[in-house]
């Protein structure tokens, strides 16, 4: 359909949409109601999948299904869509902000020849334009862009857009363009998983439990982990903490590490350094828990205790159980 | 081996940035500039590529105002060999499009068997330098990477990157563009003798009429920059312990609608 707005689908690996989709269609439908068009890269999609686009509100599904596009690889996936893109020339293309859709979309927007704006917390349509908001400077500041032309190529920040609501029985038709898959060069050697914490991947969490230098080493991070498996939270930590070795650096919350926006964040012991603010400053209601007053955290904090962590922990894991066993 | 590594030069983290007057920009005026810290890993693995194999060159290239001498001179500090300085008024408002497609014909120019870039410039977090290179020069690229090692002939590089819930990874033909992530290394402070031995070493200016074309107009460009919204004043819960705990679960219960 012309002027769609793209969807780009970030997916399990396992033939399911992960759930931030239904932020970026649900935004999608805001800018563009009844435009909003999924388009899927995938070696494997499955039915289950493919019905969860149509009910957040895809008006159609457009499924590049080949066993060339994993794993992943820009050089393979930005040949198949910018075709795709000619043809049917959307007026925008979104995808969330994750580790292969931050690169794959600034290298199709390389190839189409427009703009690109990383990392976006807001949108606006101003006439015929789309002004995107981002935040910059260690998210000092606000910075609003626009596109010279379209297509309109954005990544989205989990946890900041309203998510779609799911339409049960809503269906879409699901079109299957051929796949120009292009011959890659680079080879696929092997996939190296973490050791599972069996909590949730920090930038898709809705609550984060994040503890820095006040946490004395890496052998009290079980008691945050605790408490993140009462309320069903990723744990991360401070660069002071990874720094220090603490923590690997997959878990640093940060200017250097990962930015979240959940829904809850809770600090312990963590002071609340410009380049932490980085990170996490966008979550929606924080939490600081610090020895000391002066923490810089507690000028950004909604609710804060100055008070020793490792009193408090232990208190709030048991409060939090009692409240969710009710 | 010849690597060439793209840095940017950005306030420092801890820098005070005030909207210049345009509405559009920072105020300049007592801002501390330092190398983007994630390039600084690309230098680090740049340098330590060199020293393995014993031979080769390594080329920091930077885009920017007159100020950029300052990063690339802490650049060849560390260890590169020499600097190329893209320093031309008609890149003033460069995207990162037109910035990937200055430091491509540089790259066409020089040559080099592999370009390392770091994973984002921490002023405007774009993060797509990397990628469109790859793209405009045909290249495979591999983003957020955590390990390299490039094979003994120097025709590939065995690349691991990050991404949710582990490493993949790959090898890729050369020539290539890579990422840097932090963890790929613990990057080098300049000794002494590489501080005075980087003022004898050659920065190279590009001007924009040396690589072909005029640079093309921006293809995103900045509306304006605002301050942040602040935030509601947060509330210092008083109490012990537990009476405290009790009242922020009750709070986040009821007030915040959070848990």
């Amino acid at each position: 359909m012309p002027n769609a707005f793209w969807c780009l689908v970030e997916d399990d690996r396992n033939g399911s949409p992960k759930k931030v989709m239904a932020e970026v269609i649900g935004e999608a439908s805001r800018l563009a109601p009844g435009r909003a068009e999924a388009v899927w890269l995938t070696d494997k999609a499955s039915e289950a999948g493919l019905k969860q686009l149509a009910e957040w509100g895809a008006a159609r599904v457009l499924l590049l299904e080949h066993a060339a596009l994993a794993p992943y690889r820009s050089e393979v996936w930005v040949a198949a869509a910018a075709e795709l893109a000619a043809k049917e020339a959307p007026k925008a293309i979104f995808a969330p902000v994750t580790s292969r859709q931050r690169e794959f979309v600034a290298r199709l927007a390389a190839r189409l020849g427009v703009g690109l704006a990383a990392d976006s917390v807001g949108f606006a349509l101003e006439g015929d334009s789309l002004v995107a908001t981002r935040p910059v400077y260690a998210g000092k500041l606000l910075s609003k862009v626009t596109w010279a032309k379209a297509p309109w190529v954005a990544t989205l920040r989990p946890n900041v857009f309203r998510p779609a609501e799911t339409q049960t029985g809503k269906t879409a038709p699901v079109e299957r363009p051929a796949v120009a898959a292009a011959a890659a060069q680079m080879k696929f050697v092997e996939r190296r998983e973490e050791v599972s914490t069996g909590l949730p991947e920090l930038t898709e969490a809705e609550t984060v439990i994040s503890g820095g230098r006040g946490m004395k080493g890496p052998e009290n991070y079980v008691i945050l982990e605790e408490l993140g498996r009462v309320i069903g939270a990723a744990v991360g930590a401070s660069r002071a903490a990874v720094d220090a070795g603490w923590r690997p650096h997959r878990f640093q919350i940060g200017q250097t590490g990962r930015t979240i926006s959940p829904k809850l964040y809770l600090g312990f012991g963590v002071s609340g350094a410009i380049q932490h603010l980085a990170g996490m400053r966008t979550s929606k209601v924080i939490v600081a828990v610090n020895k000391d007053p002066e923490a810089p955290i507690f000028k950004i904090a909604d609710f804060g205790l100055v008070a020793d962590l490792f009193e408090v922990v232990p208190e709030l894991t048991k409060e939090f159980k009692k409240l969710l066993e009710k | 081996m010849k690597i060439l590594v793209t840095i940017k030069q950005v306030p420092d983290t801890a820098t005070q940035v005030k909207i210049a007057a345009d509405g559009k920009s920072i105020d300049t005026t007592g801002v501390t500039w330092i190398v983007s810290p994630y390039d600084e890993f690309a230098v680090e693995e740049a340098l330590r590529i060199k020293e393995k194999r014993g031979q080769g060159e390594v080329v920091a290239v930077s885009l920017g105002p007159d100020r950029v001498k300052e990063a690339l001179r802490s650049c060849l500090a560390m260890g590169c060999d020499r600097a190329i300085h893209l320093n031309d008024p008609a890149w003033a408002a460069v995207d990162t499009l037109a910035t990937a497609r200055a430091l491509a014909a540089v790259i066409k120019q020089e040559g080099p068997q592999l370009v390392l870039c770091g994973r984002q410039a921490i002023d405007d977090d774009m993060g797509a330098v990397t990628a469109q290179l790859a793209e405009l020069l045909g290249w495979p690229c591999a983003y957020w990477i955590m390990e390299e090692a490039i094979d003994a002939d120097g025709k590939s590089v065995r690349a691991a990157r990050q991404v949710e819930g582990g490493l993949e990874v790959f090898d890729l033909p050369l020539p290539a563009v890579l990422a840097a992530q932090k963890g790929l290394n613990e990057p080098r402070y300049p000794t002494l003798k590489g501080i005075m031995g980087a003022k004898k070493k050659e920065i190279r200016d590009v001007k924009a009429a040396d690589l072909g074309a005029a640079p093309e107009p921006p293809q995103l460009s900045i509306v304006g920059l605002q301050a942040l919204p602040p935030r509601p004043p947060g509330r210092i819960i008083q109490g012990d312990v537990p009476t405290a705990v009790k009242e922020l679960v009750r709070a986040l219960r009821e007030d915040a609608k959070a848990i």
